[in-house]
Formats: C-alpha cells, structure tokens, sequence
C-alpha cells in the first residue's frame, strides 16, 4: 500500500497526512508500531505497511506535573497537567502518546481502560513544526 | 537458556566511593580520585595501584551533564594509572552494574588478574529541567519522549498499571520512602542522610526561621501524603517516591579469585552474573513487571546455583519507589502482585526477613545514574564483612544480590555475592 521504507521519517510524514501506520509482518502477520524493518520474531524484512484503526484502550498513563521543556513551551505546567499515556490499540500493539479528554488534574485509577481514538497534534510552523500522535477519549 | 559459568573465579577485595550529594566546586575526576583513594585505603592487605592492569568506567552522560567526552581515560589519568587500558560503559542508570560485569568478564577470561572498575556522574551542574531532559534521553527519543514522557513519568505509568492490577495503594508507595530514608539515615556517605521524620523537623525549624506558619503533619505517613509538602510530581509519584539529582563516583577492586587472599583475608566472591535487554516499556507485553531483571536475575541465580530464597541482603534499583517494588517480584523474593504488601508489611526492612537497600538505596544515599550499579556492590561488600557500621545488618550475609536497572529496563544487570 505504499513503498516508503520502514523509518521513522516516514511514520512522521505519515502522521502529517493524518494516518497511523504500523509495519505487518509477512511471514507472522503480526502489526509492529513503530514500525521495524525486520520482524524481531522471524528476522524477516518482508514487511509492508499497514494502516491502524486508531482505536484502543488506555493500558497506563501518567498525569504530569513536572513537564520536560517541550511540554514546558506548549503551555504545560504545574497548574496545567497534561497526561502522558501508553495505549492498546485495537490491532494488538502498544504505543506511547498524549491523552487528551481526561482531566489530568485530576487523575484516577479508574482512567484505565477508556476507550480512545487517534488524534494529530500539530505543535509548532514550518521548520519547527510537527505532528504528534496522540488519544482523545472516544 | 544454556548454564553458563565464569571461566574462572572473580573477587571483590576493596570498594570505595565519594560523598553522594551535590558539590558545585567538585568535577567528576575530583569525585572519581575520592572513591578511588578510599578504594586503595580499604584494601585490607594494601595494594599498589602499579598492580591494576585496566579500569570499567560506568558513565551516563558526561557531555550532556559537564560537557566533557571520552571520560574514562581522564578519570585513568587522574589517579595515576597510565597508560593503563580505561574503557567507559553507557548504559544509562545501569552502566557502573554492566562496568561491574565487563570486569568480572575480564578477570574471569584470565586476561587481567586486578581490574578496577568504577562509576561516574556530576548531575548537579545542570538546572533541573534540563537534568530531566538529559535522563529522558535514555528512553526511545523518537517514539516514547514525543508523547511527554519523562523518566518520573514512565514508572507512574508503571505504577498505575501495577496498582490497578494488584490494588496497590500510593501508602505502599511511601513505606518504601520511609524505610530507605530510615536506611539513608544511618549512612554518612548518603545524599539523604535523614529520616522522614528529620526532613519533617527541618522544615518546621526553617518556617520558623523565616517566620512563616510552622507546618504541622500527624504522622510521617500524613507529611507524605501533604500536596505541600510532598508535591506530585508525576502521578501517582510524588518528590519523595523520586531519587534526587546526585554527584557521585564509586570504586571497585576485583581480582581473580586465586590470589584473592594475597589482598584479603576475607575476599567476597562474585558467583553470578546476568544481563539482559528489552525493548521501549510500550512494546512490553506486561507493565508490571520489568522482564529483562527477570531474564539477568534468572542467568545469574543459575549460574551461582542458588535460589531467591537464599539471598539474604538485596541492593535494588529504586530510582522510584515503585521499582523497588517491581524488583521485589522480578528478583522472585515476593510473588508478583504481593510486593507491594511486603512493602507495607515491613518485611524488607533492615531487620526483616528480606532486607533491600540497607544504604538507603537510590532513594536517599542518592543516584548519581552512572555510579549507582557499582555503588551498590560498595554496600553489598561492606555489609557481608561486617562493616556498615549502625545500618549493619543483625544476620551472617553468606549470600548477597545486586539489582541495577537502565532506562526502564531496556537494559537489567544482576549480580550475586559469596562470602565463604
């Protein structure tokens, strides 16, 4: 479905294009994300890309109070927690994003589990710029 | 997995370390000689540093820290060693543990017969913010950091993972902060050498200095839960279930095991080692535990012949509390989801039944990251020869086990020690 090779720059210019891509393994079947140029299973190269639902579950997260630089520039403080969390997607695997739609000020065990949907977070103009993943709760 | 043995045998015969805590006017190299002088002083039979053929210098990050490379060979330099063969391990929080195990691969290869091995770092030059950038960077800075992440930040995720599994409470959190800080308490060399209950009174007493209102807690476990005086940090993880920024250096002596006795009458013997890698915490298939520490413990109690329950005294990597709690399960002490009761229940406590992190741990003795793996073979050394001074332990130590993890457990190096 597409013949970009399996680096991170094109995950990246995937999510610009507002799409979530994983690397499928040929021989297992099996989705990686990130994807990975060789099935660590297998040791095959025979991968292609192959493009996720966007949905999952919240597996853990973390509500963050004391913010590294990035998050420090994009508004983020003591005041304004923000959540960083790692999600099950629908295909199988595990990726680490920001959650959006809980209220990080207050976090709750109980945010295990909600239900999430992909989203594109565009932080910063032209050469700065970038596309972050991240979950909004469904 | 295939058993695997060293080819020969390998012994600790002298440790030292620096001060842990954060000295403005100090440079690694100033740290470095200190840990190394005490090292020499401690050798019961003395040594002469002529006899060291080649130094293991664990290291995290001294570009980012103090904007110098190719450390190893200047802390070689510093203490008189040239031209001697200096190499630097980087493997995050865990590079001193793996420094320890190319030493020990070393001697047991039979290619050096006295090899000192070491740890480095001097964190406190840098302002806060950019000591977590400079540690986030140990995690997967394409795919991990991007989400926020940082290194409090990981383990908070681990720890709502383990405490939604198992019902763990934030208090089982904090008796681990309590009984390392008892430990701390107890050991001059530490960063933290305070109770919860001295860092209570300390700030009473600096309230009223200043004349402001002179906050008052019922209890250590009310000081912990207070947003004010214990603020969250990442949550579920506050100030105090975090390792503070540390300068640190700490040395290990180790020589192969036949002429052991030319240095010591009472060598400790290294009888295992283990290391293994894992991917970023997102690709795990279980959160609650760290499966590389599984897999290096396993390599190493197999190649020691012994099992958890013959360990006796554990130094384990709690650069967060909830790792000590992981650690407890993955070095197979408790049964995983059970570690956090043992927590709360004491039982690793100086005088229960398993005691972990007798030196206060990372928690309070300090983390200076790269010399933490090595540190703990410093208090590991001590304790089995009756030499930690009011933190002894009030059991012999026959059998002894290091726990030093990198990252998130992207990479785990276990070690086990005899005392014959």
């Amino acid at each position: 479905m597409s013949d970009r090779p399996f680096i991170e720059h094109s995950f990246q210019a995937f999510l610009r294009e507002g799409r979530l891509m994983g690397a499928r393994s040929r021989a297992t079947g099996k989705v990686y994300i990130p994807p990975r140029p060789i099935d660590p299973e297998t040791h095959s190269s025979d991968m292609e890309w192959v493009e996720l639902s966007g949905q999952g579950t919240l597996a853990a997260f973390t509500a963050v109070f004391i913010g590294p630089a990035a998050m420090v520039e994009a508004g983020y403080d003591r005041k304004n927690p923000y959540m960083s969390g790692i999600v099950q997607l629908a295909e199988g695997p595990m990726i680490s994003a920001q959650i959006l739609g809980l209220d990080a000020a207050h976090p709750d065990l109980s945010f295990i589990g909600a239900p999430l949907t992909a989203t594109f977070l565009q932080r910063g103009e032209g050469d700065t710029g970038r596309t972050y993943l991240a979950f909004q709760t469904s | 997995m295939k058993a695997r043995k060293l080819g020969r045998g390998v012994a600790i015969v002298g440790v030292g370390m620096s001060q842990f805590g954060a000295f403005p006017g100090k440079t690694t190299r100033d740290l470095f000689a200190e840990a190394f002088l005490e090292m020499r002083d401690a050798v019961d039979k003395g040594l002469d540093p002529n006899d060291i053929e080649a130094l293991f210098i664990g290291n995290y990050s001294s570009e980012l820290f103090e904007g110098q490379g190719h450390t190893a060979p200047i802390m070689a330099d510093w203490v008189g060693l040239m031209p001697r063969p200096a190499t630097r391990i980087e493997d995050a929080c865990a590079s001193s543990g793996v420094a320890l195990r190319q030493g020990v691969m070393a001697v047991a290869s039979g290619l050096h017969d006295v090899v000192m091995v070491g740890g480095i770092e001097k964190m406190s030059d840098l302002p806060i913010a950019e000591v977590t950038d400079t540690l986030a960077k140990a995690a997967d800075v394409l795919y991990e950091i991007p989400a926020g992440f940082t290194f409090p930040g990981f383990y908070a995720a681990m720890a709502t993972a383990y405490m939604h599994r198992y019902g763990a409470s934030p208090e089982a959190l904090m008796r681990v902060a309590l009984k390392n800080h008892d430990n701390g308490a107890l050991n001059p060399k530490a960063q933290f050498n305070q109770t919860i209950a001295e860092v209570m009174a300390s700030k009473r007493r600096s309230a009223e200095k200043k004349g402001l209102p002179v906050p008052e807690w019922a209890d250590e476990m009310a000081f912990l839960r207070d947003d004010r005086a214990n603020p969250v940090i990442a949550w579920p993880l506050r100030l105090f279930d975090c390792s503070p920024v540390t300068d640190g250096a700490t040395a290990v002596l180790l020589v192969a095991a036949d002429i052991a006795k030319q240095f010591t009458d009472d060598p400790v013997y290294i009888i295992g080692t283990g290391q293994a890698s894992d991917t970023a915490l997102h690709g795990r298939s279980n959160l609650t535990s760290i499966a590389s520490a599984k897999a290096a413990s396993q390599m190493a109690y197999q190649m020691a012949g012994i099992t958890p329950a013959d360990v006796k005294i554990a130094e384990v990597h709690d650069c967060f509390t909830i790792a000590e709690i992981l650690a407890s399960e993955d070095l197979g002490f408790f049964v995983p989801g059970t570690g956090h009761e043992a927590a709360e229940e004491g039982l690793t406590a100086r005088h229960g039944p398993k005691p972990i992190n007798t030196s206060g741990g990372l928690k309070a003795k300090g983390h200076p990251v790269g010399a933490s793996g090595a540190g703990q073979a410093v208090e590991i050394f001590k304790q089995m020869r009756g030499q930690a001074g009011p933190r002894q332990v009030d059991r012999e130590v026959d059998l002894a086990l290091t726990h030093n993890v990198g990252g998130t457990g992207q990479t785990a190096v276990v070690h086990i020690y005899e005392r014959k």
